[in-house]
């Protein structure tokens, strides 16, 4: 792989083709790669490092889709199911008034919660705490709530935007090729029908994000793959936010032949993103998933976003992530300083609320 | 800086001066080029090796008690302990039926425990076991000789006599008084644990060096630290390998921070450019987590360390990184290398 021509056309507006991004998962070249993924993220962000103070909040673990990398979910009746009321979540949200700009709310494929009970949820909860974001329900749960109601999709998510839903997660893409998708989650929708879904919310004004599950039992290939049809998503709708590559966390879940995660892949996978999509504002390194030590490697790797302080989170700590369960805004910004870059706090839209000069 | 990176890619030494210029003004992955680049001179094979071995602590009883350390018991503490032979041989029958070669036998300094503690010890583990006996750090060698009148020498000798082979690098935290006055006010100056490794190394024995930083030093600190490193290997060459690691900070009486990726990588990107006489650089999976020591063969390492069947001191800082030899062995190949296990003196075992 030629580096230095490579650099020269992309920082001059080409595309990286898919047989390059192929290639550069090939590469062992991890400091060239990082060099001009680097340059890219600076031409895009400067030398900003974007995180949001948010809360998760996990409505359930009850699933009817048992997904086998899932750690998370139980089934009912299960020692360990549990299922909030709209109550207790909104007493939740309301102790941390003041402290966060964004709820992350998602949840198992619960029968019991339908297109009536979240809506409820974020009205109350933006009635209880006004002014916060609510980022909720990935395409999975909308595909539910459209099956169990006959609702069409795009009625479901107007009904949920004018109760109060903001934006939307990008979980659930996993990996869109359907051979993948047979091993790893058979009973989770086709990649086809998370993307369409994304492009109904994009098309009545609800931006989201995107997600990458890797490193389980997918191929360069297919993660190419992946990022193409973002890519191609992106350059019509325009309506994803950032692109979030998460590595594949294999404790305590039923995944044959999982690998222990890669501190290498995981640079890769952000720095060839980064250059791929190429209409991606933001790149963001999940720190819950790839340890904070790593994600901090990441911010000179592509990334410009550590997502937040995050309070309360139960899915990746389920599967054994040895990361913390939240930091501090002094460790995040010590943090992303001690990287040469400069850290600010974001809303949901990536307004700016705060910069660290 | 341009001018410095030229040097190194050239083989040239680098002065303390120009060390220090180096470490404060390039940028990671500048630094992490220059690293790769003196790594692939020294290991052109492709190499990366680590060792099967287990950390026996056989007392936690220390009366150095440094401020940095979450392992150390007070006497009259109920957690305190000191290990039985038979608790140690079954620790070591475990390490050999995992195809360990090595054991790593480190302790506080407990004030009851003499020359003949350890004459005793040793010689009993060599009657029973084909095991590479590396142990007892710098500290330790000072203290044993000090509580059995003897002198450096002598105590050595005795150690080396009963089945000693190699001693590890601990307890060099930073080689310069003044930080070692902050943190570990009781423990042997930097003078003193050069004098039992050069001494050591001139007997014979194969020997390491580490490195904590993170803590209270500075910049200034660490390129000192291995410059007095460089300066002790020019004379016997007796250092197998260099080890940095991060302060844990966790349970200790100094507190603060742990050090980030960043600064991590910097270090060890750093020493492998600086140690121009030290064969091999490990990574720390220990103290920085599978992912990131992974990295680390990026950034200059050429060495894994070890499978760690057991580790105390570290844990009792609260970091507990688990793996077997199956992880290291797929890490090690998927960052594009051969994983080869090695004995103490890095004589390579087999390949995967």
């Amino acid at each position: 792989m030629d580096f230095k021509e490579l650099s020269r056309r992309l920082i001059g507006g080409g595309r990286l083709t898919d047989k390059e991004a192929v290639e550069l998962f090939n590469t062992q070249d991890i400091l060239e790669l990082g060099e001009i993924a680097n340059r890219i993220s600076e031409k895009k962000s400067k030398k900003l490092i974007y995180f949001i103070k948010n809360m998760h909040i996990n409505p359930g673990n009850i699933c009817i889709n048992r997904c086998k990398f899932c750690a998370f979910s139980r089934s009912e009746g299960e020692e360990g199911a549990y299922a909030y009321s709209i109550d207790e979540m909104v007493a939740r949200a309301r102790s941390v008034k003041g402290k966060v700009s964004e709820f992350h709310i998602v949840g198992g494929l619960n029968p019991k919660m339908d297109t009536g009970f979240y809506g409820e949820l974020f009205t109350a909860i933006k009635q209880a705490v006004p002014g916060v974001n609510i980022k909720a329900l990935t395409a999975v749960e909308i595909d539910y709530l459209s099956k169990c109601s006959g609702t069409p999709i795009k009625k479901i998510l107007e009904v949920l935007r004018d109760a109060g839903l903001d934006s939307m997660p990008g979980g659930g893409a996993e990996i869109f090729r359907g051979a993948v998708r047979d091993k790893l989650c058979p009973e989770k929708i086709p990649g086809r029908r998370w993307l369409q879904i994304m492009e109904s919310a994009h098309n009545i004004g609800i931006k989201t994000t995107a997600t990458m599950l890797f490193g389980h039992v997918e191929s360069y290939s297919d993660r190419v793959d992946h990022l193409r049809r973002l890519r191609a998503l992106q350059d019509k709708t325009g309506g994803f936010l950032a692109f979030i590559p998460l590595p594949f966390h294999p404790k305590n879940t039923r995944v044959r032949g999982a690998r222990p995660i890669s501190g290498l892949d995981i640079l890769k996978t952000i720095a060839i993103s980064r250059l791929y999509l190429d209409n991606f504002d933001h790149i963001k390194a999940y720190w819950i998933m790839t340890g904070e030590k790593l994600a901090q490697i990441c911010l000179l790797y592509g990334a410009d976003d550590l997502d937040g302080t995050v309070i309360e989170e139960k899915i990746t700590h389920a599967a054994g992530a040895e990361s913390k369960e939240a930091m501090s805004v002094d460790e995040i910004t010590g943090m992303i300083r001690k990287a040469g870059k400069v850290p600010v706090e974001r809303d949901t839209f990536y307004k700016h609320l705060k910069v660290w000069k | 800086m341009n001018k410095l990176l030229k040097h190194i890619e050239q083989g040239h030494r680098l002065t303390r001066d120009e060390g220090l210029a180096l470490f404060k003004g390039a940028d990671l992955i500048a630094l992490g080029r220059a690293a790769d680049t003196v790594r692939k001179r020294l290991h052109p094979e492709g190499i990366v090796s680590f060792v099967v071995d287990r950390n026996i602590n056989y007392t936690n009883i220390c009366i150095n008690q440094c401020r940095f350390c979450a392992f150390y018991r007070k006497e009259s503490d109920p957690e305190a302990y000191l290990l039985s032979d038979r608790q140690i041989y079954k620790k070591i029958e475990e390490t050999l039926a995992v195809g360990g070669t090595q054991i790593l036998i480190q302790g506080g300094l407990h004030p009851a425990l003499d020359i003949a503690f350890f004459e005793r010890l040793f010689k009993g583990i060599k009657k029973r076991f084909p095991i590479n006996i590396h142990g007892l750090s710098p500290a330790e060698v000072t203290h044993i000789s000090k509580a059995s009148g003897l002198s450096l020498r002598d105590t050595l000798s005795r150690l080396i006599a009963s089945g000693l082979d190699s001693i590890p690098g601990g307890g060099a935290e930073i080689l310069v008084d003044k930080v070692r006055g902050s943190v570990s006010p009781k423990k042997i100056g930097w003078e003193g644990w050069r004098e039992v490794m050069l001494l050591a190394q001139e007997m014979g024995m194969p020997t390491t060096a580490t490195m904590m930083f993170g803590s209270v030093e500075t910049e200034e600190d660490i390129v000192e630290h291995m410059f007095r490193l460089r300066e002790m290997q020019d004379i016997h060459r007796g250092f197998t390998a260099f080890i940095p690691w991060s302060y844990q900070p966790g349970n200790t009486e100094l507190g603060g921070k742990t050090a980030t990726g960043v600064e991590y990588l910097r270090v060890l990107a750093f020493s492998r450019v600086f140690l121009d006489n030290f064969p091999n650089v490990q990574a720390s999976w220990v103290t920085q987590g599978a992912s990131l020591a992974q990295v680390a063969l990026r950034f200059g390492a050429n060495d894994f360390g070890s499978t760690m069947l057991e580790e105390n001191v570290v844990a009792a800082a609260g970091v507990k990184n688990l793996m077997d030899m199956e992880d290291i062995v797929f890490l090690i190949k998927d960052a594009g290398f051969t994983p080869a296990q090695r004995d103490t003196k890095y004589t390579i075992l087999k390949t995967f």
